[in-house]
């Protein structure tokens, strides 16, 4: 069983008026990889600052291990910050930025350095002690601000979209080098992103959030494949959304839906459906096939886009009613078929099991609390 | 890389800044360090042979004397203004950006007034009948009026009032820098608020400290109005000085001289604000 480590509860706060957490509740787990997902002003930044106490709930609390932290100061909590901009102390070398914890902790002076020179080892920076920060580049401030945050063997890393400022490359061997350092620490990480593809990648568990609510808690692939509603489907990679409606509830835990006039068996979805009911179908446009137009399955549109990306081929394609679908394939070099020109007529299909069901939400997605655990 | 019809454009404003330097700035320096190895002559001011009997005057016990205290109230005004400035600056970095702007403006409203006339009005505030001793009086909080006027604090308040200012920008330039998130990480990190100032914010606004006593200690050895309106003839600053031995004592060789070591204090102060900001990195002045 996981143990709790830090438990959130009924956090609220607001600034000006505005509500930026709403009767939040989290329990983060010792030993994991959790991150905070969602767009700009979702109350991510704030959650992060309050494990961080550089805010303080209106409401709620805030324990670790049992013990309350709600209202302990920074310098007083055994966690620690990556900043996003690095917040590297500008007048000290590598080495004091790393030491400077625990210079605060008044260790021994063999101590502290032999932990410094450990820490710089393992972000591969042993040879820059000596260096200011306004003499690194992005990244090597990156792992210097790493360092200085793992030397002190905190009990939880919280990073704060730290790799927003670096270019893609750097941030995908970055991506790679703290899920490294989180095995080999086995310290929690508490990683806030906007990017969402940064967050399925790294997390072992991703809480979705939108204006201070959670709308998912859930593994990467759960949040993925399985999305509880409209807001993280869409915010979490593409998707389509076809509109269907309820044709019958079947006895054997299926539905039948039509789609587009096609009748389709879907699995019974978890909310309750009645005849009649809209529901939107989610696929992910790697569920999508394009076939050719005579064969009998599928629904007629034609290619109005084509991107090449390497290992697979985007398409973007209009159905004869309007509506636009994202498909994703693989190459199959077996098939004759697979290339397709512009404005070429095409069908459109899926494979059933594949899709995901939500209930029609009004529009703009409800701000209902939907956690799902 | 300009182009060629850019050049005579180009040419001409180096031309100007040059001569502009070369003959304001340069000559008259050099005139003066000329004058401080000349011999004084009643007649013409300033003769040859050449030495450096000016210098070895400045040695004089009695000029020493009026040096160490010119020095000592330069140093007490910068020591006051840094103790307001500090805090000062550092709340106007903290409140709201529209106020700070008003705050600021406010803070250079008196300079459209001569500093001259704003010394007077000093002088009717501290005087034995003046605007304070009356207030303290009908207050009952002093039975008789103080001596403020001509004493030594009253040319200490006249310099941090005119000064205080040229303190508080330079501080409040680099408080408007300190970012933030170095605060939140030097608590992060363990480190309470003393610790946090003392290994933080000290350093990294070292340089707005340097570069505001540079402003205010070497203009108070200078601003020889100040003394002769509020001072009274034992409360001398360089610049009283100065002044007295071109105008009065017509020893212009002893003038250069004292003006020369005191445009050299003034350049190992830019040189010690340069080092501090190389030290965290930023480009010198």
């Amino acid at each position: 069983m996981k143990q709790t480590l830090l438990s959130l509860s009924n956090l609220s706060k607001q600034f000006d008026g505005k509500t930026v957490l709403d009767s939040l509740d989290l329990e983060i787990f010792d030993g994991e990889f959790i991150t905070l997902l969602g767009p700009s002003g979702c109350g991510k930044t704030t959650l992060l600052r309050m494990m961080a106490g550089f805010e303080h709930p209106d409401e709620g609390t805030i324990t670790l291990g049992g013990q309350d932290l709600t209202h302990t100061p920074p310098e007083n909590r055994p966690l620690n910050t990556v900043f996003q901009n690095y917040a590297l102390f500008p007048h000290m070398s590598v080495f004091d930025n790393v030491a400077y914890g625990l210079k605060m902790e008044k260790r021994p002076k063999d101590e502290i350095r032999e932990r410094v020179e450990d820490a710089l080892a393992m972000v591969q920076l042993e040879d820059f002690a000596r260096r200011k920060p306004h003499q690194l580049s992005g990244g090597q401030q990156q792992r210097v601000a790493i360092a200085r945050a793992v030397v002190k063997r905190p009990k939880m890393l919280l990073l704060d979209e730290p790799l927003s400022a670096l270019d893609y490359k750097l941030r995908r061997t970055m991506q790679v080098e703290l899920k490294r350092l989180q095995r080999e620490l086995g310290i929690t990480f508490v990683f806030v992103t906007h990017d969402q593809e940064e967050a399925l990648s790294m997390s072992d568990r991703v809480v979705v959030l939108k204006d201070g609510h959670i709308q998912q808690l859930g593994t990467p692939r759960e949040v993925y494949e399985r999305p509880a509603n409209l807001f993280t489907a869409r915010f979490v990679g593409e998707t389509n959304f076809f509109p269907g409606r309820v044709d019958s509830a079947n006895g054997d835990d299926t539905i039948t839906v039509d789609v587009f006039g096609l009748k389709r068996t879907f699995r019974k979805p978890d909310f309750a459906v009645s005849d009649g009911q809209a529901l939107h179908v989610l696929l992910r446009p790697e569920d999508i096939r394009v076939l050719a137009p005579e064969e009998d399955d599928g629904v007629s549109g034609k290619v109005v886009e084509r991107n090449y990306k390497g290992s697979t081929l985007d398409s973007v394609i209009h159905l004869e009613d309007g509506t636009e679908v994202l498909a994703s394939e693989f190459f199959d070099e077996d098939d004759p078929t697979f290339d397709y020109r512009l404005g070429e007529p095409v069908k459109v299909s899926w494979v059933d099991g594949w899709e995901w069901l939500l209930p029609d939400e009004p529009a703009p997605a409800a701000e209902d609390d939907t956690v799902d655990a | 890389m300009r182009s060629a019809r850019q050049q005579p454009f180009r040419t001409a404003v180096l031309i100007l800044v040059w001569g502009w330097l070369l003959f304001l700035v340069f000559t008259p320096n050099l005139l003066v360090v000329g004058a401080s190895v000349m011999t004084r002559d009643p007649g013409t001011f300033i003769s040859l042979p050449l030495n450096l009997d000016a210098y070895r005057q400045l040695l004089n016990p009695l000029y020493l004397e009026v040096f160490l205290h010119s020095l000592y109230m330069a140093a007490m005004t910068t020591l006051i203004c840094l103790l307001i400035g500090y805090p000062f600056a550092w709340s106007l970095s903290k409140v709201a950006r529209q106020h700070q702007v008003l705050l600021i403006f406010l803070l250079i409203v008196p300079f459209w007034t001569n500093s001259l006339v704003r010394t007077y009005a000093l002088k009717l505030i501290l005087a034995t009948n003046g605007l304070l001793n009356s207030a303290l009086m009908s207050l009952g909080l002093i039975e008789e009026p103080l001596q403020m006027l001509y004493t030594e604090g009253a040319v200490i308040i006249g310099l941090v009032y005119l000064l205080l200012p040229f303190m508080i920008l330079p501080l409040y330039a680099v408080f408007d820098d300190l970012r933030d998130d170095l605060l939140r990480a030097s608590h992060d990190l363990g480190a309470g608020r003393f610790s946090t100032f003392i290994h933080v914010i000290v350093p990294l606004t070292l340089p707005g400290v340097l570069a505001g006593v540079m402003l205010v200690l070497l203009p108070a050895m200078g601003l020889f109005f100040v003394p002769d309106i509020l001072g009274g003839s034992r409360n001398l600053l360089v610049g009283n000085v100065i002044k007295n031995q071109f105008l009065d004592a017509r020893n212009w060789p002893f003038g250069a001289a004292a003006s020369i070591v005191l445009t050299l204090a003034m350049a190992f102060l830019m040189f010690a604000h340069r080092l501090s900001k190389r030290r965290i990195g930023e480009e010198g002045v």
